[in-house]
């Protein structure tokens, strides 16, 4: 128990946007090498910026000028620095404001927002380093404790991560891995020395992120002062309360008529108005508290649905073709040293667009739980075949490497 | 419940999905307890059914009727056809009329425009609640033409009379809110199901019905199929036209056309003019063991339809463990969702997505096992139970 640090929060939120694979056809496989719906990316990312990055970066400035204790930790992925770069640099500029302030600090990732971790571990520390610079050029900090995309974690991503030099690394609070254990503590992965585990409090978090506007919860409508008293239970006797969900949690996943503004913005007023309560940044929340015990995780635990793993981006046998087509084209990609076709690449390893050919929700005939772009998953594969395979034909035609295979 | 079903046709004497659609739903309302009188333009037995009455109104045999077909007839530019069809309509009225004076109904359920004159007539005497069940209307037929102005009146008074509106896809619903200016709070849609014990029959595919093609498919060509009527409701000019644009691309295609109709000449004018004759195989009209083994065959099925209100051969190309691609004009399209769609005229919509099935084994194992898992849970249970709901609703007489 830490008698001598306050309690705090360590809020954490995801900033991410995917770049969307067009309609692609046969008909432009071999033709066409523009793959990227610019045209929807652009009018998605507009919309989002007005519903939940403009509000929410101005909110969160706000409690920032408001509360000196109030902290908080962001990762912001690659794919969505370029598109706000593009579309919406004001976004941009408050974001670097916010980080500007010395009280948000920003976590480290793959730039790609990929699962490359589980398919080449070169590409994968490629990735990682790619976004370490666009963040140092960016916002000019430095970056020191790791989120893996979706969460995804296993005692080898910590070794790695500790290798590589990270202080932390997040993964979530799983039952079933916590059994007795709490995760409002802070605790170190098993068969490392100098790393520490920070675990999402899912219940907490997913209060707001999913549960918030939803009429059939039975605690419905929730207001400021009963999720204080909640964060307040659960911390109490605990060191910390880690709340990890989506940046676009606000405004976007959660309308802005449903309260949720005011009622976040009331909640950090109403945490820290007692004397004993604070917030700490993942690295604050690291200096302050040692880790209490060791935490193995030798299976994959991701954030993701009621399983907590990888079916949602790797569950059929359309993921696993698209995820090996992908990852097989490594070494000859590489060796072009063809810039815009490494871009394109990359780009195609973003999750999103696995997780646009998941069929599980429509196997279960709850096609409601499913968010993409398309008509059906199968769509989604179909284009991203395509695409697959006029990446094969560039290889071919333009670099005389590789085979066109199907 | 007493129950008077005014239909065209029931199986074995019948050329579509009514007369199935109408059996199937009979027999399952029969089964939730009611007692059913069903009316047929025609004399025959009707072994095998004996949860129902079935009443012949006309002094016809079924093959007489069958020329009179619930579909076909107004499509040929033969109007003593039609005027033989309205006398049948009249004396199947009358028949009605005399029946009801004998036993009077709880609740009348006609079905198309072929029986809502009866229908009408009957409530008009009884007072008893009419239900209107549209499996097509004259919009679908004609292929969104404007089709026979006649029997559009029938239907406009049949809707307009009827207590509730059953259609049998949110398609068809649309089509009755759009054209015939009926509330959409007076319709249901309930969807059609199918019969799998019916389809378990022991049927075994035999490879030698389609040896030809069993040998292109093992040098590895993949089978595209439909089995349908060859009208301008089925869009079948798009669909051979995607298919010459599939061919462009990719080479092991073979396309099966199986039924027949008044297209079949500029169909095969069609293949033979876009180069591709030689891939396009025409079967003529399949019945028993070559229809089914038609759906085995084949990998890949398509419903091309420019408008159709249902498209039971879709379930049952799911069932024969087909890939599907339908169109987002087909209203089965609306109870599937491991399937592709299309709007109809998108040839290269439908010539990319044949492509993605025929060259990647996990797209087409996904589509062929998913569907399959889908299709069956559409049941005949779900359809009487949601009848019995509209006859409900009918009977208070209040729009909910």
């Amino acid at each position: 128990m830490n008698t001598d640090k306050k309690r705090g929060i360590v809020l954490y939120l995801h900033v991410h946007q995917p770049y969307r694979v067009r309609n692609y056809s046969v008909f432009d496989t071999a033709t066409n090498h523009d793959y990227f719906d610019d045209v929807a990316n652009k009018q998605v990312f507009e919309k989002v910026a007005d519903k939940s990055y403009r509000p929410m970066n101005a909110l969160l400035q706000k409690l920032l000028d408001k509360h000196p204790d109030f902290k908080l930790s962001l990762s912001i992925t690659g794919t969505f620095i370029e598109q706000a770069t593009k579309w919406a640099p004001d976004v941009i500029a408050s974001f670097k404001k916010l980080v500007a302030s010395g009280r948000v600090e920003i976590v480290a990732e793959t730039y790609n927002h990929s699962l490359a971790f589980f398919y080449s571990r070169s590409e994968f520390e490629y990735q990682v380093k790619l976004h370490q610079d666009k963040i140092r050029e960016v916002f000019g900090v430095e970056t020191n404790v790791f989120r893996n995309t979706e969460l995804a974690y296993n005692d080898k991503l910590a070794k790695w991560a500790e290798e590589y030099g990270f202080s932390g690394i997040l993964a979530e609070g799983w039952d079933p891995i916590l059994q007795w254990r709490s995760p409002n503590q802070m605790y170190r992965p098993a068969g490392t020395t100098d790393i520490s585990l920070l675990l999402k409090n899912y219940k907490l978090s997913d209060d707001v992120a999913f549960r918030f506007s939803d009429r059939d919860w039975n605690d419905w409508p929730l207001d400021a002062d009963t999720y204080n008293d909640w964060v307040g239970m659960s911390a109490d006797g605990n060191s910390i309360v880690n709340l990890f969900m989506d940046y676009e949690t606000f405004g976007e996943h959660q309308w802005h008529d449903t309260g949720i503004f005011d009622f976040y913005e009331n909640f950090v007023g109403k945490w820290l108005g007692a004397p004993d309560n604070t917030f700490y940044t993942v690295s604050g929340a690291i200096d302050a508290f040692p880790p209490v015990a060791e935490i193995s995780m030798p299976v994959t635990v991701t954030w993701a649905d009621t399983e907590r793993d990888l079916t949602a981006w790797t569950g059929n046998s359309m993921q696993q073709e698209a995820l090996r087509y992908i990852y097989a084209m490594e070494d000859d990609i590489l060796r072009t040293d063809d810039v815009q076709l490494i871009a394109d690449w990359r780009k195609l390893q973003t999750s999103d667009n696995f997780y646009y050919m998941c069929t599980k929700w429509f196997a279960d005939g709850d096609v409601h739980a499913y968010f993409s772009p398309y008509d059906s998953p199968y769509d989604a594969f179909l284009f991203y075949l395509n695409v697959i395979r006029d990446l094969r034909w560039r290889l071919h035609q333009d670099h005389h490497t590789g085979g066109l295979n199907g | 419940m007493n129950i008077l079903m005014l239909g065209w046709e029931l199986p074995p004497h019948n050329s579509g999905g009514l007369g199935v659609a109408c059996y199937n739903m009979s027999k399952a309302l029969a089964l939730e307890g009611a007692v059913i009188d069903f009316v047929v333009p025609y004399q025959a037995e009707h072994t095998g059914i004996d949860f129902m009455t079935v009443h012949g109104a006309v002094d016809l045999s079924p093959l007489q009727r069958f020329n009179l077909g619930a579909y076909d007839i107004y499509t040929s530019k033969d109007i003593s056809g039609l005027d033989s069809m309205r006398s049948v309509q009249q004396r199947y009225t009358k028949f009605v009329e005399k029946m009801i004076q004998i036993t009077k109904p709880d609740v009348i359920h006609c079905h198309d425009w072929l029986t809502m004159e009866a229908g009408m007539r009957a409530k008009e005497l009884t007072g008893a609640p009419l239900v209107a069940h549209i499996h097509a209307t004259e919009f679908d037929r004609s292929g969104n033409h404007r089709g026979n102005q006649l029997v559009h009146e029938i239907e406009y008074n049949g809707l307009m009379m009827a207590d509730r509106v059953i259609a049998v896809s949110g398609i068809t619903k649309n089509i009755i809110i759009d054209k015939y200016k009926i509330p959409a709070d007076k319709i249901e849609v309930v969807h059609n199901a199918i019969d799998t014990t019916e389809l378990n029959d022991g049927y075994k595919y035999d490879n030698r019905t389609y040896k030809y093609l069993e040998a292109l498919k093992s040098e590895g060509y993949t089978v595209v199929s439909t089995i349908t009527r060859f009208t301008i409701q089925k869009g079948l000019f798009h669909f051979i036209r995607a298919a010459a644009r599939a061919c462009e691309k990719y080479s092991k295609l073979v396309f099966l056309l199986a039924g027949d109709g008044e297209q079949r000449d500029e169909l095969i004018k069609l293949a033979a003019d876009l180069g591709i004759a030689d891939r396009v195989f025409f079967t003529g009209f399949v019945r028993g063991k070559q229809w089914r083994d038609a759906y085995s065959v084949s990998d890949i099925f398509v419903m091309s339809s420019v408008s159709e209100p249902f498209g039971l051969t879709a379930l049952e190309a799911a069932h024969h463990g087909n890939a599907l691609i339908i169109t987002k004009q087909s209203g089965v399209g609306e109870v599937l969702s491991n399937i592709f769609r299309y709007d109809f005229w998108q040839e290269d919509v439908l010539a990319n997505q044949i492509i993605g099935i025929a060259t990647s084994d996990a797209l087409r194992e996904s589509l062929q096992q998913n569907v399959h898992n889908e299709y069956a849970r559409l049941s005949w249970d779900d359809v009487a139970q949601s009848c019995n709901r509209v006859y409900g609703l009918a009977q208070k007489g209040i729009v909910v």
